[in-house]
């Protein structure tokens, strides 16, 4: 009898939480399903001594989490109410598989070449014009978007369309090499080719990412090119990069299975997260690094009381986007779940809640703040010299403003000698260093094949071990 | 009316829809191609370079290895326990099987911090990292089939063939080793199996080369759903193959001793 009991009740809590699921997403309530990376949102809950005092008196605390002072703020800005259902994956490929197998999000926030890919498949949304407008008090990201990410995103297009009518982005970086300067010196670092050098073997560790992989065997395939002055002097040199970068020629495919077979030879370990922790114990010298875990990285490192330092080699690099798109399948023409989903975007991209999402991932947001200089602010607080003796310029104009490099000094952070080649360094990289950084394009399933093939053979066993 | 057999419905229905019909999935996947059309390529494809083929060799010598180590550990360890006139093997035995609670993830990680002391750098030593790790964390499910079995052997048998007149080395050969026969082969299903596809070990002592289950896995997160699903077909008839061997070989046992015994 009592085991009945407890049945019945157990069905009735489980149709009552159903019930009341349905209560919550009724008329008046919007439903917003949200899909982001794992720890890429603030959760709040900072204590208070953690709070940022900024220099002109600003002071930024993460109290509460992102979702819920998003969910108060729309309904005192909108008057309407809105609910986050908020959930996360760990990589492009698994939010793509998570799609494909009929979970429905309205807004979803993947890298550039996931973004173009659902673009290609005709998948996304585009923004409305209200969100593009620069005038409306709340279009913090219209307004905000910093001029040199918007070049950037302008260039980017697919079958015609603009990726920036379909995206907004979020947060971006590139890929260089953390090291240890006490074993590598800053000159070895100028040429990815380190990473190959016998001299380090199974001491630097490279990512067990096809695609990050790839692009960095690509600049050492192509270094003497990317090096040669003509080349960089041509008047198409983006255009010219961004074709030879992702170059997916047969042959070109077989000459980066060499150099990733060898960098692989020489590789401590393939990683996508243990290199942080190997290159602050000292187990590896120099490390393949997104430039966000990067400043992880020697941010930890300082805390042992070990310098370390942040390049991105000459050649070429990366730079990369993660940004904000609409499911056509999650909005289905709904407005209302548009205009939250818009509005999420706007009240992520607010100067002090971009703080608080850059203080809390580590990565750097694409929003340079607009008319406010909290973000710049912000930079300063982190990086700026207080009592050093010996300072550096270095420019911050590219990111915050259009207008040219050497017009005023406003922008300028002067940093204690030595930062410029650490975390600010990889938080906001010198302008030449995103010159030669292109984008990563979305591979065509022929491509994406041929790539595969060439990483699954480095991966596999090879015969010519056993001899 | 009630029937005692109904009460399986719930377990067919559990079978059906989370054995079956996945790897009816499985099947369809692997046979076709991106399009939906029937293919034999995936299967081809697999056979023909040798890299793939290396890695299934790759896979399988260390799942032999780890299983020999095994199981040359873990007998005399299970004999010892059980008559060796422990009077309290019971706890000896658990003391050996707690560390099984501990989650392997962690255990590997402390191995991984022992063997960098040791050896300096981990990356020198990949193979035998990988086949160190396995053994130390397969290990209990070896030892425990074989203490079950010997523990509940018939203390009468070896003593008979003792007064017979066969010498300890020879009791040991020719009646304990194959009356503790199905307690090695469950032991060697539960280590062997699992030993060719567990690639979490692998990943966490860096070592880069891929096993059968990293494999499937690469496929799978580039959506490459037909190649990954050949690929656990493949597993499948292994695995398929050696249970039906592994059965055989107990049936075979089994029946000898009958026979002996009516002899």
């Amino acid at each position: 009898m009592k085991k009945w009991m407890w049945l019945v009740m157990l069905c009735l809590a489980i149709g009552a939480s159903g019930m009341t699921g349905c209560g919550r997403g009724g008329q008046d309530v919007t439903v917003l399903r949200v899909a982001n990376w794992e720890e890429y949102l603030d959760e709040g809950g900072w204590s208070s001594d953690e709070t940022i005092e900024l220099a002109d008196g600003t002071e930024i605390l993460g109290k509460e989490d992102m979702i819920t002072l998003f969910e108060q703020w729309y309904e005192q800005t909108y008057g309407e109410k809105v609910q986050v259902e908020y959930s996360t994956f760990g990589t492009n490929e698994d939010l793509y598989n998570q799609l494909t197998l009929g979970d429905t999000f309205d807004l979803v926030c993947p890298s550039e070449y996931m973004i173009m890919k659902l673009m290609k498949e005709g998948e996304l949304q585009a923004f409305s014009d209200t969100f593009k407008q620069q005038n409306a008090e709340e279009n913090y990201y219209s307004k905000g978007l910093s001029p040199y990410i918007k070049k950037r995103f302008d260039e980017l297009q697919i079958d015609g369309k603009k990726l920036s009518d379909y995206g907004a982005g979020y947060m971006w970086g590139t890929m260089g090499i953390v090291y240890n300067p006490a074993e590598v010196t800053e000159e070895e670092t100028k040429h990815w080719s380190m990473l190959l050098d016998p001299k380090y073997q199974k001491r630097i560790t490279m990512k067990d990412s096809i695609r990050d992989s790839y692009i960095v065997a690509q600049a050492i395939n192509k270094e003497q090119l990317f090096l040669q002055k003509d080349f960089r002097q041509d008047y198409q040199y983006e255009q010219r990069l961004y074709e030879e970068m992702n170059d997916t020629k047969p042959q070109t495919v077989d000459k980066i299975e060499e150099i990733l077979a060898k960098m692989r030879e020489n590789a401590y370990s393939l990683e996508t997260d243990s290199g942080k922790a190997d290159m602050v114990t000292g187990k590896v010298v120099a490390n393949m690094q997104w430039s966000g875990d990067g400043v992880y990285t020697m941010d930890q490192a300082e805390e042992d009381g070990l310098e370390l330092e942040f390049a991105v080699p000459e050649e070429a690099s990366n730079i990369w986007f993660d940004g904000w798109c609409m499911l056509k399948k999650g909005i289905s023409s709904d407005t209302n779940k548009q205009k939250a989903a818009e509005a999420f975007i706007n009240f992520v991209s607010r100067p002090d809640n971009v703080i608080k999402n850059m203080y809390y991932v580590g990565y750097t947001s694409v929003i340079s703040g607009g008319d406010s200089d909290l973000i710049y602010e912000y930079a300063d607080w982190c990086y700026g010299a207080e009592e050093e003796e010996k300072t550096v310029p270095y420019s911050l104009r590219y990111f915050f403003t259009d207008e040219p490099e050497n017009a005023s000094e406003q922008y300028v952070l002067q940093v204690p000698k030595g930062q410029e080649r650490r975390q600010v360094y990889a938080q906001y990289p010198p302008k030449e260093v995103l010159q030669r950084s292109a984008v990563m394009k979305c591979f065509d399933q022929k491509e994406n094949e041929r790539i595969s093939k060439m990483w699954i053979n480095i991966r596999c066993f090879d015969w010519g071990d056993l001899f | 009316m009630f029937r005692r057999n109904k009460l399986c419905l719930p377990y067919v229905a559990f079978l059906i829809l989370f054995v079956v019909l996945p790897l009816l999935v499985v099947l369809y996947y692997a046979f076709t191609n991106g399009q939906g059309q029937f293919t034999m390529r995936n299967f081809t494809d697999f056979f023909t370079n040798g890299r793939t083929i290396g890695t299934l060799f790759y896979s399988f010598v260390i799942a032999l290895i780890t299983t020999v180590c095994c199981l040359l550990l873990a007998y005399p360890t299970a004999y010892i326990l059980a008559r060796g006139g422990f009077t309290r093997s019971g706890v000896w035995m658990i003391l050996l099987v707690t560390p099984m609670w501990i989650n392997f993830t962690l255990r590997i990680t402390a191995v991984k911090e022992v063997l960098s002391l040791l050896q300096g750098n981990l990356a020198f030593h990949p193979l035998f990292n990988t086949i160190l790790c396995m053994v130390y964390d397969f290990l209990p499910f070896m030892i425990l089939p074989i203490y079950n079995v010997i523990t509940k052997l018939d203390d009468a048998l070896p003593e008979a063939a003792a007064d017979l007149g066969a010498k300890k080395i020879q009791v040991f050969w020719k009646v304990m080793i194959p009356m503790s026969m199905p307690g090695i082969i469950s032991g060697v299903t539960m280590v062997f199996l699992p030993a060719m596809t567990n690639y979490v070990v692998l990943d966490m002592i860096y070592n880069s080369t891929y096993i059968m289950g990293s494999l499937i896995g690469s496929y799978f997160s580039t959506y490459d759903w037909n190649n990954g699903s050949m690929i656990s077909m493949i597993l499948l008839l292994i695995i398929f193959g050696i249970t039906w061997i592994t059965d055989r070989l107990t049936g075979e046992d089994a029946s000898d001793r009958k026979g002996g015994l009516a002899a």
